[in-house]
């Protein structure tokens, strides 16, 4: 993203990341204050053929996904016993909580009445909706992840008693994170269930809720990485022995659970078309995109992440890390935008207005602002003085 | 609306719609609703339609839709493609048909389906089917999420984006206002062709079979709508293949609720059985680690013990090995110092000679 003095920080204002960081929140809020004054439409290239545009599809759709890291980071390490990659739970469920915490915010942006988002839950309790499900698991871990976030909140301010309490819950708050993960994750998918005539076949398939679930996991393993990757040359003077020493052997781990889990998928992939017998779509132009994607972001990327894993190659994890993010931004893209709606001529398609963009990257950028306020000061890539021991 | 108790009964299912006590989701269960008995229901014929376009301008009328650039009589929008929109709930297309002379209108609205994917879709129930079979939506909850255009497989529902405080979703509401007080659909009372007939949607099926009996050589053989995604109120009959006038018929017969019963049905599941296998892995991954940690601890004490153990037999050996040597070195010492006295004692003996030499010389 940035070199290493960009990120630093210093009190000198104007860095260069100051000064984009600047312009993207400026240019946020003027369009904010447009959106929320003159509507929907003044903003985005929304239509009644196309409800749902990029703040859905990009920041709902891919923000969850990538924000994956945190439920699989925990419960490898509290769950399944990798208690050795331990320094690397905080980043991630601080991440974790920062990509939800951005998606319902984006999501206020794109509901036509934000204010009534506790609706569903208040007023009429749609439960036959997937729809309803998805706020409800999204909402619940919101909290989960607030609630495993606490301890490094109240150690920097120095509340031991609560914290001890949150600590406590550790286990617990894990356990509910893999639920609700696994719930939200897959429904989140299982949502294009409902449009098998909008949604081109080659992307429909009834094991949607399956692929987004482990996809979702291979979203999580490789954005660990790849933010580990990032933060280790921004933040290198903030990490503490132990995180720098797990580091290495984390990339290799994940690597390695990578590309077993990028295999998977393709396996299931291969399956879903057979099932529906989707073989002869594949010479059509839909078919050749849809072979970009699954050669080029998963069977590459597995096959990447498996020669880095058996060669101790850092670095080639490290990249195929940033491919396998791409290859899930690109599937849900695919899934929500540009194979939805294929039946449609091409005026009718949607194509995102500048503004719409504006606020996708603004969303993105608020989230490193505050990842980069919080591991400055809060104890995240090193443990606290008086919290050291390693009590799991 | 008379209807008997056990009708009643088979429609606790139906989507999350309907009565207050047939609010039970439907969606978890693969049963099939096959609509309020007696719901009402629109037949249009469109080997009647003109593409007068008059149905549009009541339609804008009775639901006091803000009126079009062009006026309704203006028949030049028909040489355009045009859909639902949130000014007009309805609107008239025509069709070119190949090997036919004269062009076909279809009009277009909601068509009030028996199982609604609107309504299915909705996370705050803003859509209801009513008894009288119209698919009604309240803005009054509605949060604007618009998962329900998504999932309208007829592509009707349309959207105030321009609104910036109060926007609604917008469809036709089969007129359910004139309905109850019993009045027709404004469109269906405007049409001059009767090219729409209102009616109880199982008579209206009845109407469209004899009139394709009757004259085979007018229309195809099938009534749209009456099973496409389960049925819906409003029926279809055509001269033209459905596809040729924009109607899709890949659509199949599964009601919208089933596409998505199978996902919802697996979240017991996973609510279930998650916490308890995750539990378990827990659980082992602490076994695993307890007895690894009883087992270094074993290792340790053994170590350590046996270390002890040689150290004592060292010290023992050690021990015992001195005592020998101090015994040795005593008695050593004892014959030394016998041998000594001895010997003293002998030159104490032996030389008063000596030691009166000694003295002796001393004297001198
Ligand atoms: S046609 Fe669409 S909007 Fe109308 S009831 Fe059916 S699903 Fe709902
Ligand atoms: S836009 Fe309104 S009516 Fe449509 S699904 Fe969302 S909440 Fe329900
Ligand atoms: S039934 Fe009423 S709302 Fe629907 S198209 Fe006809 S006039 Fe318009």
């Amino acid at each position: 993203m940035t070199n290493d003095t960009d990120l630093k920080p210093r009190w000198t204002w104007l860095t260069p990341f100051n000064m984009i960081a600047g312009v993207i929140v400026i240019a946020g809020i003027i369009v904010t204050l447009i959106r929320f004054t003159q509507g929907l439409a003044s903003v985005t290239r929304l239509s009644d053929y196309n409800p749902w545009g990029i703040w859905i599809g990009f920041d709902l759709m891919v923000g969850v996904a990538l924000a994956a890291g945190g439920y699989v980071t925990s419960s490898a390490v509290y769950l399944f016993g990798m208690k050795k990659y331990h320094s690397a739970v905080r980043p991630a469920i601080l991440t974790g909580f920062l990509g939800y915490f951005f998606v319902v915010i984006a999501l206020h942006y794109d509901l036509g009445r934000p204010w009534r988002l506790p609706y569903p839950f208040i007023v009429g309790w749609g439960t036959t909706s997937l729809l309803f499900e998805v706020g409800l698991c999204v909402a619940l871990y919101l909290t989960v992840l607030f609630l495993e976030f606490s301890p490094a909140a109240l150690e920097w301010l120095g509340y031991k008693r609560t914290r001890e309490l949150a600590h406590r819950l550790t286990i617990v708050l894990t356990v509910f994170g893999v639920v609700l993960s696994t719930l939200h994750q897959s429904s989140l998918g299982a949502l294009f269930l409902a449009a098998p005539s909008k949604l081109h076949p080659l992307w429909y398939s009834p094991y949607l809720p399956t692929y987004f679930f482990v996809s979702s996991v291979i979203a999580g393993l490789s954005m660990v990485i790849f933010e580990g990757a990032l933060s280790h040359k921004a933040f290198h003077d903030k990490m503490s022995k132990t995180y720098l020493e797990e580091h290495d052997p984390l990339t290799l781990g994940f690597g390695r659970a990578a590309a077993l889990v990028l295999a998977g998928y393709f396996t299931i992939k291969v399956v879903g078309l057979a099932a529906d017998n989707n073989w002869h779509y594949l010479t059509t132009s839909y078919g050749l995109w849809y072979l970009f994607e699954i050669i080029g972001f998963v069977l590459l990327p597995c096959f990447l992440f498996a020669v880095g894993a058996r060669d101790k190659n850092l670095k080639l994890i490290r990249r195929t890390s940033a491919l396998a993010v791409a290859g899930i931004v690109l599937n849900r893209l695919n899934v929500s935008l540009i194979a939805f709606n294929w039946h449609l001529p091409r005026a009718e398609r949607y194509i995102p207005s500048f503004m719409e963009v504006i606020i996708t990257v603004f969303m993105v950028t608020l989230i490193v602002i505050c990842f980069r306020f919080i591991v400055t000061r809060m104890p995240i890539f090193y443990e606290h003085p008086d919290y050291t021991e390693h009590n799991h | 609306m008379g209807i008997s108790r056990r009708r009643f009964l088979t429609w606790i299912g139906a989507a999350g719609m309907g009565l207050a006590a047939s609010e039970k989701s439907h969606a978890g269960s693969l049963k099939h609703f096959e609509g309020y008995k007696d719901s009402m229901g629109v037949l249009h014929d469109m080997t009647r339609c003109v593409g007068c376009r008059l149905c549009e301008e009541a339609c804008n009328k009775v639901n006091d839709l803000p009126k079009p650039v062009k006026d309704f009589k203006d028949l030049s929008v028909l040489e355009s493609s045009r859909r639902t929109a949130p000014s007009a709930y309805t609107v008239v297309n025509r069709y070119e048909i190949p090997e036919q002379t004269k062009p076909v209108f279809r009009k277009i609205q909601c068509n009030h389906c028996l199982e609604p994917a609107c309504a299915s879709a909705c996370f705050v129930r803003a859509f209801r089917k009513s008894q009288t079979g119209a698919v009604v939506y309240n803005p009054n909850v509605c949060v604007g999420c618009r998962y329900c255009m998504v999932a309208c497989p007829f592509e009707i529902p349309t959207y105030d984006y321009d609104e910036p405080l109060t926007p609604e979703v917008r469809k036709c509401t089969l007129c359910s206002p004139r309905i109850e007080k019993g009045l027709l659909p404004g469109c269906v009372e405007a049409c001059p062709k009767e090219a729409l007939t209102f009616g109880k949607r199982k008579d209206l099926i009845k109407i469209a079979r004899e009139r394709i009996a009757k004259h085979p050589e007018r229309y195809i053989e099938h009534i749209y709508g009456e099973s496409e995604m389960g049925g819906t109120s409003w029926l279809y009959l055509s001269g033209a293949p459905f596809t040729s006038l924009g109607m899709r018929e890949d659509l199949g017969n599964t009601p919208a609720p089933s596409l998505t019963s199978g996902a919802l049905s697996v979240v017991p599941m996973v609510v279930g059985l998650w916490p308890v296998f995750l539990a378990g892995m827990y659980g082992m991954t602490q076994r695993r680690e307890k007895i690894a940690e009883e087992e270094k601890e074993a290792a340790v004490a053994l170590a350590v013990e046996e270390a002890n153990d040689l150290a004592e037999e060292k010290l023992a050996k050690a021990l015992s090995k001195a005592d020998a040597e101090k015994r040795k070195a005593l008695e050593k010492a004892e014959g030394e110092k016998e041998k000594a006295v001895k010997e003293a004692l002998e030159a104490a003996a032996k030389p008063s000679d000596d030691s009166g030499e000694a003295v002796k010389g001393g004297d001198e």
